[in-house]
């Protein structure tokens, strides 16, 4: 059974949130919806709301993480959930402990749910297939499979200012081959029934048949570029000219990054965005990171809705016993 | 003991023999088809009706884990898996812990076989010390020590200057090179690159890391006229390469591990770590080119390449798992499956499994002829079973819940039944 099944129950509902791939329109709109409505809470003056009130929260992190850790904890907290944070990569993970062991500890204390975030595709589904059932899993990232939430809050301020999908031209641009960021949002974008979805990149930084998964591919940004309503940035690692897969730095930005010269290239009420953390003048020029067309900060405020609107659907998916109606 | 199998399908693929007969087994040997050597009395009479009765079958390729990880398995566990499964050869590759590279090693496989009494188990020896790939091993004085060949274990060797001088030095002694062509920097990833490595996100490995070192290894062995043998192929252009150098008469051959045939990068959906092999599944035309390479004979070999693991080492994360399967358990009803589906031939298939590697080998086994060992295996093809629980200690197979053809009845090791159903 793959992950694509295996995240929902038999009525088809979300139990855990592991990938994008193989969920209905249905339930994207359903999250964006949602999310829509508890956008508002950020700005009452308490706060919270007590959906997960008495329900305990887990943050595993098996990788460094800033902004996606601390947006699930907000989301977790204006919930009103307990919220608890490990940062394993630090801890018992490095004292030799296996994975397993370390989750039945955890377990052992009686959580509703696991923020799991990993170096290795497919650990997410890992430790979904292995928690007691009563516990919900949500992926923040594993290897370079899927970061679903972040793909939700990337099409939930997307459709803030562009709703109208159908006539909307996305491009990826950067490094897609590493990118969790990239094959989760190419998938929701598919589903939400985009226009059309480009990626940008030299052929060392694309994986094999990526057309596959829905995309026109572009190895030049003037081209890629052209006319687009949405440019996504993708983050630059430094490693990756260590392994041979770039020369330098200044190279690609010079080929790749986003100046405003490029910029011009696009629709002019184009949407700059990127997952974060930026390089500034490696992927992106600061004019542009800071300048009127990108929403990058918005991205993260949209990001703590979108999360506790997940929360709440798998959450209140498991509160419920299998076969009554939704 | 004399043993008297009787009236069932006799299959010998290295003398081209098929049909229904009786065999007499005495003092450890084939001692007539057909009818009774002189003196002959049967003091054990196995009713072979209805059954294949073919010599035992010789694993070009088995793990057994020891010496050095007993936590997986051990010498003993396995080769009582390999009776089970109608096998009574197994070839050790010499990636152990010490690495077979010295005679004392090779003493040690000997003894705990012997010890144990299931099955016979012939050494590779490495070529180079330690598998380093940067010294020679000692490799006249492990032909000595009775090793079959001298191998890379898996272990490639990437410096050339290097893999020229074993190459040379294994010729000299007529010792066959057993290779795995799989380079160890463009094959450094989980999965075959291609849509399904793609959309899990797992770091692929091209056809390349493999075709790549073939293409090299084939002029060096042009060049030093060694025999050659190229183990565990997984892509389709492997076969043709190896097939044309065949044809210009290059003294290469070539195996294919059984679960290549079945399985493919689909399998992986749902990160699979039962499927987590190196080299990995590739495509379905490449799959059908393995099935077709082993039909044609290109392909002279179908071996287990038998890896059993504790169950921690499969259970985490795809990429953090071990990769391998475990494959005595299994061998013969895969490749009764690929008869099934029609793919080969039934005595092609029992020839790839006994008198191919016995040639390769160089030993006078995997066949019936009269004073021959004998090593026997009695199936019941028909009979069909459920991959539950394996015999081996390793209980990582992808297999575990398949429906699969062939039961073995009995497994005879130098005329002694070492099992029997």
């Amino acid at each position: 059974m793959s992950a694509t099944h295996f995240q929902l129950d038999p009525q088809g509902r979300l139990l855990h949130f592991l990938t994008i791939e193989g969920l209905t329109r249905r339930h994207l709109t359903d999250i964006l919806d949602t999310a829509e409505s508890l956008h508002g809470v950020a700005e009452r003056r308490v706060k919270k709301l007590p959906t997960l009130h008495g329900k305990t929260v887990v943050n595993l992190f098996f990788e460094a993480s800033t902004r996606t850790r601390t947006t699930f904890e907000l989301a977790a907290k204006r919930l009103s959930a307990d919220v608890l944070t490990l940062n394993i990569a630090t801890s018992s993970a490095v004292k030799g402990e296996s994975l397993l062991d370390t989750l039945r500890n955890i377990e052992a204390m009686q959580c509703d749910m696991f923020v799991v975030r990993h170096e290795q595709s497919g650990a997410a589904e890992f430790i979904a297939r292995h928690v007691k059932p009563h516990i919900a899993v949500l992926n923040a990232g594993d290897g370079r499979h899927a970061h679903p939430t972040q793909a939700m809050l990337d099409v939930f301020t997307i459709r803030r200012h562009k709703p109208d999908f159908a006539h909307l031209q996305v491009a990826i641009v950067g490094d897609i081959l590493h990118s969790r960021v990239a094959r989760s949002l190419i998938h929701a974008l598919n589903i939400l029934g985009a226009g059309e979805i480009r990626v940008v990149a030299p052929r060392t930084l694309l994986p094999a048949q990526v057309e596959n998964l829905g995309v026109r591919v572009f190895h030049c940004p003037d081209d890629g570029l052209r006319d687009v309503d949405v440019i996504v940035m993708l983050r630059l690692q430094k490693e990756r000219m260590e392994g041979a897969l770039l020369p330098s730095e200044p190279e690609f930005f010079q080929r790749y990054g986003l100046t405003e010269e490029r910029l011009t290239l696009a629709k002019p009420d184009v949407l700059v965005m990127h997952p974060g953390p930026i390089n500034r003048g490696v992927e992106i020029d600061s004019r542009v990171a800071d300048g009127p067309r990108s929403v990058i900060l918005e991205q993260v405020t949209n990001g703590i809705a979108v999360r506790m609107a997940i929360m709440s659907i798998t959450l209140g998916n498991h509160a419920r016993p299998a076969g009554e109606a939704v | 003991m004399h043993i008297l199998i009787q009236g069932g399908r006799v299959i010998d693929p290295a003398h081209q023999f098929d049909a229904v007969t009786d065999l007499y087994v005495a003092v450890g040997r084939v001692a007539g088809l057909g009818q009774p050597p002189a003196g002959f009395k049967a003091e054990r009479v196995i009713d072979a009706l209805g059954r294949i009765v073919c010599p035992g079958l010789i694993d070009l390729c088995a793990r057994l884990r020891e010496p050095g990880l007993e936590h997986k398995a051990t010498i003993a566990s396995e080769t009582r898996a390999a009776a089970a499964a109608g096998i009574t050869t197994l070839i050790c590759p010499p990636d152990t812990d010490p690495v077979i590279d010295e005679p004392a090693v090779v003493e040690l496989i000997r003894r705990r076989a012997e010890a144990a009494g299931y099955a016979r188990v012939r050494a590779l020896g490495a070529l180079t010390h330690r598998l380093r790939g940067e010294r020679l091993a000692e490799m006249a004085a492990l032909k000595e020590a009775g090793c079959v060949g001298v191998s890379d274990g898996g272990r490639p060797i990437t410096n050339a200057r290097v893999l020229r001088r074993a190459l040379e030095y294994a010729a000299t002694f007529d010792l066959t090179v057993f290779l795995t062509p799989l380079d160890p920097e463009l094959g450094s990833g989980l999965a075959h690159e291609g849509p399904v490595a793609t959309r899990l996100g797992l770091s692929g490995i091209p056809a390349a890391a493999e075709t790549g070192v073939i293409a090299r290894d084939l002029e060096l062995i042009r060049d030093i006229g060694v025999r050659a043998h190229f183990g565990r192929l997984s892509c389709a252009r492997s076969v043709e390469l190896v097939a044309r150098a065949q044809a210009e008469g290059l003294p290469v051959t070539a195996d294919v591990a059984v679960h290549h045939l079945h399985l493919t990068e689909n399998d992986l959906v749902g990160f699979d770590s039962r499927c987590h092999v190196r080299p990995p599944f590739r495509g379905v035309r490449d799959r059908d080119a393995l099935r077709a390479g082993l039909a044609s004979g290109a392909l002279s070999v179908l071996c287990s390449d038998h890896q059993p693991h504790e169950p921690d080492a499969k259970q985490a994360p795809f990429g953090d798992t071990e990769p391998g399967v475990s494959g005595l358990d299994t061998l013969l009803a895969l490749g009764l499956r690929l008869v099934r589906d029609g793919s080969l031939p039934l005595p092609t298939l029992l020839e790839r499994l006994t008198a191919g590697p016995a040639r390769i080998l160089g030993l006078d086994q995997g066949h019936l002829g009269i004073g021959a060992p004998a090593d026997l295996c009695v199936f019941a093809p028909d009979a069909d079973w459920l991959a539950a629980t394996l015999r081996s200690r390793g209980q990582n197979s992808p297999f575990i819940g398949w429906e699969l053809p062939g039961r073995v009845t009995h497994t005879l090791l130098e005329g002694q039944i070492v099992y029997e159903a």
